[in-house]
This record gives C-alpha cells, sequence and structure tokens, in this order.
C-alpha cells in the first residue's frame, strides 16, 4: 500500500491491517514509528472500503517500550518544540473501531498504544508494563491518565511506581482486556471479531465510539445527553432506515454506511 | 550448572539433581540451575520429555537447612528462589515426569508435585517435612497436593507430616507408577521415550488448559478448549494421525 520503514500496512476483507515491524529491537517505538501509524490509521479512517482496524506487532512482541536514545539527550524545551506526543492526540481522534492484538511484551509506548485502541484481544503470554519510572521518567503518551482511569488509583500507581509487567491475565481482572486469547489463535481470533464488525452498520459503530468515549470523561447527564443527540442522529442514516426495514421484513440488512 | 546434570537420550532429557552427598538438597544454585534446564529444554525442539530425577539415594530432601541463617526472611527466600522456579515449572509444556528415586522431603516433595507424572522406585518415600520444624509446605506444595489427592489427604499429609511409602503414594493417586528399583533408569526412560514419540504440543495444550481447569468456568473452558482443539488441527501431528487411523498404521508423531 505505501513504503512504510517502521509498520506494515494493507487492507483485507474490509479490515485495515497494521502490523508494527521493528521486531529487531521488539518493536520498540520510535518517532518516525508513531507518525507512521497516525498517518495510516487517518488513511483508513477516510478509506470507505475498511470499516475496522487491527494492530499487531510481527516478530516476538507487540511493542517492548520506546526508542530510548532517540530521547536520552532532550530537554524540556527541545521536548516542548518537538511536541512529540501531539501525534498521540491524533489517535483519539479516529472514528473507526481499533482492535489490537497484543502478544508477549506491550511495555511503555507500546502499552500507551493498546490503551490507545478500543478493542484489545491479548494472548495468555502477554505482560503489559511501563518501566518508565525505573529511568527516571514516568508515561508521557497518555498511560498515567490511561490506566488510571482503567483501573482505578489504587491499582494504577503499584504498577507505575513499581514499572513491574503484569501478565494478561491481571490486565484481563483489571478490564484493560477485552478477551484473552491462546497466543495460537491470537490474530485469527481479532480478524474474527474484526470481521464481525465489519458486518454491521458502520455509522452505528462510529457513533457508539464516540458516545462511549464521551462516557469516560463526562457526568452521567452529559453523556446522556450526548447519546441522544447521537442516538436521533443515526435516524438520518440510509442504513438506519434499511435495518429497521430488513427486521420488520425478517431479513439480514445490507448496511452500507451511508 | 553447576548442580545439575543435564544429558539428552533419545528425545528424553534427564535432568539430574547432583549433590549426592546433601541428598540433593536445594541451595539457591539449584533453583537457578533448574531454570536453566528447563529453559534448554523449552528451547530444543530434539526434546519432547523432561525427567528430573535425584543422583545417588534420595530424591530431593528439600531446603538445605545448613546454609540457611538464623534471622532469614523465608518469604523472600521463597519469592527469590523457589517462586520463580515452580512457576517456570508450571509453563512449561513438554511431559514433565519426576523420577522419584528416592526420598522426596518438604521442597523436595514440592518439586515432584510441580511436574505432570511422578514414577516412584520402589524405595521412594514422600514426606511432608515442614511441619517438624514448625513451618508449612511452600513452593506450590498447598497448590497441587489437594489438587492431586483432595482436600482431606492434603491436609491430613500436611499436618501430620508422616512417610508415605511409594505403595501408598500409589493408592492416593500421588505417583503414576511404582516401578522396581533393579533397571529403574531404564524403565524411567522407557516412559519418557513412549511420552517423547506422543504429539508433542497436543500434550502441551492439554497441560495448558487443564491447569487453567482450577481456576475457571465452564464457560471458558469450552472457549479454551476450542482454542486448543483449533491449534491442534493444525498440526501435522494431527494429520499422521488421521492417516495412520485411515491406514490402519501405527501414527510416527514428530512434535509439530
Amino acid at each position: 500500500m505505501s513504503n512504510h520503514k517502521f509498520i506494515r500496512v494493507w487492507e483485507e476483507n474490509g479490515i485495515g491491517r497494521i502490523e508494527l515491524n521493528r521486531t529487531k529491537v521488539l518493536n520498540a517505538i520510535n518517532r518516525p514509528m508513531v507518525t507512521e501509524i497516525i498517518t495510516a490509521l487517518e488513511q483508513f479512517d477516510r478509506d470507505h472500503d475498511v470499516s475496522a482496524i487491527v494492530i499487531n506487532g510481527g516478530g516476538r512482541a507487540f511493542a517492548a517500550g520506546a526508542d530510548i536514545d532517540e530521547m536520552a539527550g532532550d530537554t524540556p524545551v527541545s521536548l516542548e518544540l518537538l511536541n512529540q506526543f501531539a501525534e498521540w492526540d491524533r489517535i483519539q481522534g479516529i472514528k473507526k473501531p481499533i482492535i489490537a492484538a497484543v502478544h508477549g511484551f506491550a511495555l511503555g509506548g507500546g502499552f500507551e498504544l493498546v490503551l490507545s485502541c478500543d478493542v484489545v484481544f491479548a494472548a495468555e503470554d502477554a505482560k503489559f508494563g511501563f518501566p518508565e519510572v525505573k529511568l527516571g521518567v514516568m508515561p508521557g503518551a497518555g498511560g498515567t491518565v490511561k490506566l488510571t482511569k482503567a483501573m482505578g488509583k489504587a491499582k494504577a500507581l503499584e504498577w507505575l511506581w513499581t514499572g513491574d509487567s503484569m501478565d494478561a491475565a491481571v490486565a484481563e481482572r483489571h478490564g484493560l482486556i477485552t478477551r484473552l486469547v491462546a497466543p495460537e489463535v491470537l490474530l485469527e481470533e481479532a480478524l474474527a471479531f474484526a470481521a464481525r464488525l465489519v458486518q454491521q452498520a458502520p455509522l452505528s459503530l462510529r457513533l457508539i465510539k464516540d458516545t462511549v468515549n464521551k462516557a469516560i470523561d463526562y457526568s452521567v447527564y452529559e453523556g446522556m445527553q450526548a447519546e441522544r443527540k447521537n442516538f436521533y442522529l443515526l435516524f438520518a442514516s440510509r442504513d438506519q432506515k434499511e435495518g429497521m426495514k430488513a427486521f420488520i421484513e425478517k431479513r439480514p440488512p445490507e448496511f452500507r454506511g451511508e | 550448572m553447576e548442580t545439575v546434570a543435564f544429558e539428552v537420550e533419545n528425545h528424553v532429557a534427564w535432568v539430574t539433581l547432583d549433590r549426592p552427598d546433601r541428598l540433593n538438597a536445594f541451595n539457591d544454585q539449584m533453583n537457578r540451575d533448574i531454570i536453566a534446564a528447563i529453559k534448554r529444554a523449552e528451547k530444543d525442539d530434539d526434546i519432547r520429555a523432561v525427567v528430573i530425577t535425584g543422583a545417588g539415594r534420595a530424591f530431593c530432601s528439600g531446603e538445605d537447612l545448613s546454609g540457611v541463617q538464623e534471622d532469614a526472611n523465608f518469604g523472600d527466600i521463597l519469592r527469590k528462589r523457589y517462586n520463580p522456579m515452580v512457576q517456570r515449572l508450571a509453563k512449561f509444556e513438554k511431559p514433565l515426569i519426576a523420577a522419584v528415586n528416592g526420598t522426596a522431603a518438604g521442597a523436595g516433595m514440592s518439586l515432584a508435585l510441580a511436574c505432570d507424572f511422578r514414577l516412584a522406585s520402589e524405595k521412594a518415600s514422600f514426606i511432608e517435612a515442614f511441619i517438624h520444624v514448625g513451618l508449612v509446605p511452600d513452593s506450590g506444595n498447598l497448590y497441587y497436593l489437594p489438587r492431586l489427592v483432595g482436600y482431606a489427604k492434603a491436609l491430613e499429609l500436611a499436618v501430620l507430616g508422616e512417610k508415605v511409602s511409594a505403595e501408598e503414594a500409589l493408592n492416593l493417586g500421588l505417583v503414576t507408577k511404582v516401578l522396581p528399583h533393579d533397571d529403574y533408569n531404564a524403565s524411567v526412560q522407557a516412559f519418557a521415550e513412549k511420552l517423547a514419540g506422543m504429539p508433542t504440543k497436543a500434550i502441551g495444550l492439554i497441560k495448558r488448559y487443564m491447569r487453567q481447569s482450577f481456576e475457571t468456568n465452564l464457560d471458558q473452558m469450552l472457549e479454551n478448549e476450542a482454542f486448543a482443539q483449533r491449534t491442534a488441527g493444525q498440526t501435522a501431528d494431527h494429520q499422521a494421525g488421521i492417516q495412520a487411523f485411515l491406514s490402519k498404521s501405527k501414527p510416527a508423531f514428530t512434535g509439530k
């Protein structure tokens, strides 16, 4: 599809595929790689043939951290001017479902990438963690915030302060994982889930994602107001008419994302 | 590996605890060496079964109490030395046999419990020695024992700390077989070779998910079985098994 240096990108059966491809360094995430990922996500988001996106790691891990050499010499001013984390903010703008398929290590920036996805399929051997504290720093691409929202303060602080990595079963217990699966069938299961989403009404998926993300940050009242508007909005779609008509006619609907 | 010998014979790795003058008692080097041996067996595709046994007349007499300082923190010793070993054994997906050639006491008994099969020599014995020094069974012992022999018997063994002979162990379901002391190693090798000639991947999947059955519910187990069967169904050994079944011949499993 294009000439990426650190990732592989392609489309299959309505699913946009992104595979992290710096396998020699366990897919450690560097700045150009983040740019490649977000660019690929935005292209898929605009591509009418793509209904869901799956991100996985090539080789032995999902992504074992960030490129330390790249950051070692930075200063507060150089970081402010570079504004590297602005790229990460753009992931929040992606409207289509993003599914992470995680095996092996997902550490530091790799874990933040997982937490930036909507749904997480994890192999039973996956390990998650924020080792930044061991380098005298801390997560910078949303790790502290998203981990705390997901598991609560008491548990999040334990992992962030110790830098220990948690087994997939622990991550699942804390609600970070959608489904825990055997390593051998990880991609197959994640792709099967993506394939189910491809069958759903794309605009519904989109506005459900929008509303669920708002629910995390909004009060119940504000969240419900947002929900209502999105509910009404879907009645402007062709797929709503098709969906309800098909239901009455007892036949499967044909959604077009219109 | 200073305290264990590692030898491979016909796809079977023998990990022999090799401190016979101390009845193969654990020291921290031995904990590390067992982990190293298991890692080596994991990486080597040619190895399709592992036997753990003891040199000399004992299997393993547990922690070497002569090396323990009076003010030692036993919790830390377990976390640093024993628990990583027990966790490594639990993750190991190839068949793991404890060839209990003699006494398995304390953590030595725990080591035997952490294996998939226990083949006892007629001279073997098991003893929950911990209680006699005012301690508690550790290294997975409290986890495995009730799962192997049931709660009532496990509690009895752990609290009373009485020696269990090979024959009694067989009656309890604690061991797979009792083998004559003569030709013991050859009998163990024959059993291990049989396992080594079986569908290794399928055995690994059985181990992984049967172990999980203790901590999960039916719905999740049904999913786990689906994962396992999907994976096993794609192995060369499954094909070999089907072909052999159809042609009424004996399958040659390669572990792939």
